[in-house]
């Protein structure tokens, strides 16, 4: 009997935050509407200071992984298309693999891990800390006042990270390439050749996706955080599991979706 | 006008699945301070949730200014009260200056300048101007309060409410903040509910009080406090009264 009121138990509360996690994505929407009817009721400095976060601050990470992420798939590749005699290729997977799929992945994966956190630990803390409720009786909705200018900036930083992480990994794949012998402008030519601008654009759309889904995720942690020793601590390790799942399951999906439509 | 602002009539608070205090009937007149009290537990801040909107009552009726809370009236009534909360629950990110231009940023038509000179006249009214561009964290727990209470103020609410206000606070910055409370009062004429059990502040403070017991989940005395100390029969009340002194 224990067993099956634990189960019962856990499967009402899955329910109940299904509800809760529906209940702010849809106020999230409502809200994006309106904003879209009044954008001067948009927090415009609170977006910018959460792009700049999202951003800039994690160029230096988000570059490094990506030259690491090029390095190693370049030498991994190589060793195989070297029996061949045809490692100049390395450079038209490199391109394929990093414009499409690698470089939002990769990106995203840190953007989870960092600014997801960082969203869910800001408004987690704020929630303890009343704040939301002080939002709330002021008639400011936390959500226009503070989800919404981070979920917009997470979704602009994506693309910017994005492109820096796809170039740094390219720098890499040619400095692996070079010492292969092959020279810097072939890999460039065949970087060219293979790539695309609706490869590029959408890997880049698909970063923005990502970014959205970060952000919205880490937010609503935050939101859900409870007022416990360990409340914070727990709504960012949520907003970071939730994000890269949440992030794999639509990677997925839009490959699957790409695979029907042939794109 | 009817002379009550807050009337609660058979409500029933707390959380959903958990009653905390039953068929609570009282008004708050315009104009007083009211101070809800009781010991730790006892509903004291379930209640004031109740009367701020973040909760709905379980049952009953609890109107503010005339009106229930409902997603109709929200608007309205959030421009009628202003909350001071245990923490102040400043926004860290913002200078107190910008703490307290907040709402007059997000409701009222003054321009950039006018809203500054509002703000600083509010600070100056809680005799923290010299703090206008420091941080939250630059400043005292007690001064984090005085902002918070110019903040509740910032639009000319005609209730405050005060949830804990002399918490974590040295007795003389305890003082001061109710002799603020009062300087407010006479000043602007507005009404102020107070959540408190400090005793000093009470007496110095209440027009009218309600206790709660949390043994009982009721409201168990209304009036003024220094009148339920004199003349109480109820134990409970004896007791809290004579600081936990059973024959006091």
């Amino acid at each position: 009997m224990k067993i099956l009121s634990a189960v019962g138990r856990r499967v009402c509360e899955m329910v109940s935050s299904a509800h809760d996690d529906l209940a702010f994505v849809g106020e999230t929407a409502v809200c994006a509407l309106s904003l879209a009817i009044r954008p001067r009721d948009f927090r415009l400095r609170d977006c910018a200071l959460a792009f700049e976060r999202a951003s800039f601050d994690a160029l230096p990470v988000t570059t490094g992984i990506g030259f690491l992420l090029g390095l190693i798939l370049a030498f991994q590749s190589a060793a195989a298309l070297k029996m061949f005699g045809v490692e100049v290729y390395v450079s038209d997977l490199l391109a394929i693999g990093l414009f499409r799929e690698l470089g939002p992945l990769v990106t995203a994966i840190v953007l989870a891990g960092r600014t997801g956190s960082a969203f869910a630990a800001e408004i987690g803390t704020m929630k303890v800390d009343e704040e939301l409720d002080a939002l709330t009786t002021m008639g400011l909705p936390p959500v226009r006042f503070l989800v919404l200018p981070r979920v917009v900036a997470a979704v602009l930083a994506m693309p910017v990270l994005t492109i820096f992480a796809e170039l740094a990994g390219l720098v890499g794949g040619a400095l692996v390439l070079q010492m292969m012998d092959v020279p810097t402008v072939v890999f460039w030519r065949h970087v060219a050749s293979v790539s695309t601008v609706f490869s590029i654009s959408f890997g880049l759309a698909k970063g923005a996706l990502f970014g959205g889904l970060v952000g919205l995720i880490g937010c609503g942690a935050g939101m859900k955080t409870k007022s416990t020793a360990d409340g914070v601590g727990v709504a960012a390790t949520s907003a970071v599991v939730g994000g890269i799942v949440a992030i794999a399951v639509s990677d997925g999906l839009l490959a699957y979706l790409c695979y029907l439509w042939d794109l | 006008m009817s002379s009550s602002i807050i009337e609660l009539s058979h409500v029933d608070a707390g959380y959903p699945g958990a009653v905390i205090l039953h068929d609570v009937t009282f008004d708050v007149r315009r104009g007083e301070i009211f101070i809800l009290l009781g010991g730790s537990g006892c509903g004291k801040s379930t209640i004031m949730k109740h009367m701020i909107g973040l909760n709905p009552v379980l049952a009953g009726t609890l109107r503010v200014a005339g009106e229930e809370w409902s997603r109709g009236t929200r608007a309205s009534l959030c421009r009628k009260i202003g909350v001071m909360y245990q923490s102040g629950a400043l926004f860290g990110s913002m200078t107190c200056l910008e703490n307290v231009m907040l709402p007059l940023e997000e409701f009222s038509r003054l321009r950039r300048p006018e809203r500054r000179d509002r703000a600083m006249s509010l600070l100056e009214d809680v005799e923290l101007a010299d703090a206008a561009q420091k941080l939250p964290s630059e400043i005292s727990g007690g001064m984090r309060k005085r902002v918070a209470i110019a903040r509740a103020m910032a639009l000319d609410p005609e209730i405050v409410f005060l949830d804990e206000p002399s918490a974590g606070l040295d007795p003389i910055t305890s003082s001061s903040l109710d002799d603020l409370i009062l300087k407010l009062r006479s000043a602007k004429g507005m009404t102020f509910v107070v959540v408190t059990h400090e005793l000093p502040s009470i007496f110095k403070i209440a027009d009218r009080a309600a206790m709660f017991d949390k043994a009982r989940g009721s409201m168990i005395a209304l009036g003024d406090p220094r009148a339920l100390r004199a003349s109480s029969t109820d134990p409970f009340v004896r007791r809290f009264f004579n600081r936990g002194e059973a024959n006091g």
